[in-house]
């Protein structure tokens, strides 16, 4: 068994690394990246406690976010394409479109 | 030293190596790469903590399917564009390092103070895990869960909706009139890129 | 074989048309993506009306909780649901008109409409956290594409920053409900307010984990210092869009606050306020600071509805009866006023490429008189000046918050308000006081006029006499467990 504090100052750890990746990077698809990162984080909080209270739910919640993760990647990819388009088809050396 | 201690001391480092070379490189490339073993080693985690069908999924769906769609688009946009170098608003960096580092001093303290007290469910985790993890988790998603279960449905409809009316639009669907519109076009009149405006979180764009 | 759920569908009845509703107009724009819009725009209208009715045929019902626990059957979400279908009604009229102006159609924007509803419908009745992200989420995610609707570059640039600003906010908002989880062994908004004031619970990490569900709502209500999105979304985002998110996405996120703070973590609200009132005077005073220094209307509106949220959270340092009631006043007068001001920048900024800066405004009242009087009651209600509904709304939040002891916050707030006041008066003064320069490019359509009228009477008449829905809004906020 592993201890629940080691393991809940693990996810602390990745979450806050997401923390500084959303906010200090310049890079749309880097940013959405960082956002998992922290996701991820929430994922390994959640399973942890439902390790060690002896529940099915964290799982379960876990489950949830893996799937609500897709779809906001999936969307959050169709909107950087669609930046993507709109500045191209003004001027394409103006194309900075990773940077917000 | 039991054997999942020394799992956990070898992937957790290993996790957190990966965390940060994801938010330190300026690649796209590299920081999805980074990303994906990041998610290998999440996947390791569900294991050792008794969550073996989320290790699956961890792997399917992570690391498999939304990974693969970062490195579409990636490529899609072109390979070497990555990071620009610089900072979005002066002092960005300092700033975020200084929220991220409170963060986890926040945590570390309510983890340390808060663990312990919470009442546990009497027996092993096997006890809840009647025939199997996936079976159990399938007895609580579909029973306790369900109408949240019903809710991920709309809202992967809404995501491949959203999705399919944002990317459709150059075909035939971009009629000429809209193209004229979007000729005139002009980031100023929106003020969205007006340097120095109050509140601009993004730098301005040339 | 597991025991089968009770499906209680009924109790979800209002989302339930709301969600119907949205797939069926989804189809349909699936195959008549560039058809006429009218057919779209009454059968949302039809739908919302369907969901209005469902949530007063609730309104007697016995306080409850259905769906194993996952959704609450009570009068706050009838009348959330009732002022979420109110706001979505003007939403859509102002969207149908907004596109069928530059003929430039959208029919996918109804089904989106409608999807963002029900999600808020469904956030305003959640009784789990774990319902209340997955509705937070649904109602961004069909918001992040309203915003982009136009593919225009502004709006296009706007839900980039919505979207990625939001998807930080959820990842705090899971990270609270897994905290609470951790905490109680429960995210049932009953199991965390019973687990936390017995001895099952953990304080400490119920207090972050609670700390950080205000992080992830406030992102949403655009509180300071979550407020980062708020002008370039509000200002890029099409006018009707703005209308109905800055007013439906306050009225539902700020009731499933009401259920997360004032029950699940209603123990700790000791600890809480506090935290809650910095929150509140942060916003009313930079809202309103930085309001004063925007020269467009749009942007302007932006850091007004800033200014505003933190007004609404001043209501939750008192965590008692005439709290929620004050709170609900303030969001059914705000979001009347939020809307209707909207859509009059909507007519006159002319067309798609949307023109809202002050020379806009410029001698309005000599030009446009009718859209300049509407206006001029929208922003005299939002700066809280008698005899409009702001002003009465004002009274009750700061009376809720004096009740409670936080009188410093009430202070801040009455300047905070004299502050707003002067830069709302500056519009109206441009409209009334200054020579029209440029050529008139407002939108000359009579119905428009006539629609915005009623939020514009609603204004006056619950500014007159509040006392037509006060009685109804104090049932409301009797919350049963």
């Amino acid at each position: 068994m592993i201890r629940l504090p080691l393991v809940l100052m693990f996810s602390a750890l990745l979450f806050s690394a997401g923390v500084y990746g959303v906010l200090a990077r310049r890079n749309a698809v880097m940013v959405l990246m960082a956002i998992e990162l922290m996701l991820n984080a929430v994922n390994v909080n959640l399973v942890a406690f439902s390790s060690s209270l002896h529940q099915m739910s964290g799982q379960v919640f876990a489950l949830f976010i893996i799937a609500v993760a897709a779809a906001e990647v999936g969307i959050g990819l169709a909107i950087v394409i669609l930046l993507f388009r709109t500045r191209e088809s003004i001027n394409v050396d103006e194309v900075n479109l990773l940077k917000w | 030293m039991p054997l999942d201690n020394v799992v956990f001391w070898v992937f957790a480092p290993l996790s957190v190596a990966t965390a940060i070379g994801m938010i330190v490189v300026r690649n796209a490339v590299h920081a999805a790469l980074f990303l994906v073993v990041n998610f290998f080693t999440i996947a390791v985690m569900y294991l050792l903590l008794d969550a073996p069908f989320l290790f699956a999924v961890q792997i399917v769906v992570y690391a498999g399917a939304i990974m693969v769609l970062f490195l579409f688009v990636i490529m899609l946009l072109g390979v070497d564009r990555g990071d620009a170098p610089g900072e979005r608003l002066l002092g960005q960096r300092t700033t975020a390092v200084i929220l991220a580092v409170a963060i986890v001093a926040e945590l570390a303290t309510a983890i340390r103070a808060g663990i312990g007290f919470t009442t546990r469910a009497p027996g092993g985790f096997d006890a809840v895990n009647p025939g199997g993890n996936p079976s159990a988790l399938a007895d609580v998603l579909f029973r306790d869960y369900f109408f949240p279960f019903e809710v991920t449905s709309i809202l992967l409809i809404v995501a491949a909706v959203a999705a399919m009316v944002l990317a459709l639009r150059r075909s035939k669907s971009l009629s000429q009139r809209e193209i004229e519109t979007h000729a005139g076009d002009d980031l100023e009149a929106y003020g969205l890129a007006a340097p120095g405006a109050p509140g601009t979180v993004g730098e301005p764009s040339r | 074989m597991i025991d089968a759920p009770r499906v209680e569908l009924w109790a979800i009845l209002p989302v339930l048309m709301l969600f119907g509703g949205g797939l069926i107009a989804l189809l349909a724009s699936g195959f008549a993506r560039r058809a006429a819009q009218a057919p779209f725009a009454l059968f949302t209208l039809a739908a919302l009306a369907a969901a209005a009715a469902s949530a007063l045929w609730l309104w007697n019902r016995e306080t409850t909780t259905a769906l194993e626990g996952m959704v609450s059957i009570d009068r706050l979400a009838v009348v959330a649901t009732l002022a979420l279908c109110g706001i979505g009604a003007f939403g859509a009229y102002l969207g149908f008109h907004y596109f069928e102006r530059d003929d430039f159609r959208r029919n996918e924007f109804y089904a989106l409409l409608l999807f963002a509803l029900g999600g808020m419908a469904l956030l305003v009745a959640a009784a789990d956290l774990i319902v209340v992200f997955l509705a937070v989420e649904v109602l961004s995610l069909a918001l992040y594409v309203m915003t982009a609707l136009t593919f225009r570059r502004g709006p296009t640039e706007a839900a980039m920053k919505y979207f990625l600003l939001g998807a930080f906010a959820s990842a705090f908002l899971l990270y609270g409900v897994a905290m609470s989880y951790g905490a109680s062994a429960t995210t049932s908004v009953q199991g965390l307010a019973r687990a936390l004031t017995g001895v099952g619970g953990s304080q400490p990490l119920a207090l972050v984990g609670a700390l950080l569900l205000v992080v992830g709502l406030g992102f949403k209500v655009s509180l300071v210092p979550f407020h980062m999105w708020t002008p370039d979304v509000y200002q890029g985002a099409p006018s009707p869009v703005t209308a109905f998110m800055s007013a439906a996405t306050k009225v539902a996120v700020f009731v499933a606050m009401v259920r997360v703070l004032d029950v699940a973590f209603g123990s700790l609200a000791w600890d809480l306020a506090p935290a809650i009132a910095v929150l509140s005077a942060g916003s009313m005073i930079l809202g309103s600071v930085l309001a004063i220094a925007q020269r467009d209307v749009k942007r302007m509106l932006a850091y007004s509805s800033v200014a505003q949220a933190g007004f609404i959270l001043s209501s939750f340092v008192s965590p008692e009866r005439e709290g929620i009631a004050a709170a609900l006043f303030y969001l059914i007068s705000y979001s009347a006023a939020v809307v209707g001001a909207f859509g009059v920048v909507m007519l006159i900024s002319g067309g798609i490429r949307e023109q809202t800066g002050f020379e806009r405004f410029r001698g309005l009242g000599r030009r446009q008189p009718v859209l300049a009087a509407l206006l001029s009651v929208f922003l005299l209600s939002l700066a809280g000046i008698p005899p409009t509904a702001g002003f009465v709304a004002k009274v009750l939040v700061f009376g809720a918050a004096t009740s409670a002891g936080y009188w410093p916050l009430v202070l801040i707030g009455a300047l905070a308000s004299v502050a707003g006041a002067f830069f709302y008066l500056r519009v109206i003064a441009l409209m009334a006081m200054q020579e029209p320069r440029g050529v008139d490019i407002a939108d000359p359509s009579p119905l428009p006029r006539l629609v915005l009228a009623v939020p514009a009477v609603t204004v006056v008449v619950l500014g007159i006499v509040p006392g037509v829905i006060v009685p109804l809004l104090q049932e409301a906020g009797v919350l049963t467990w």
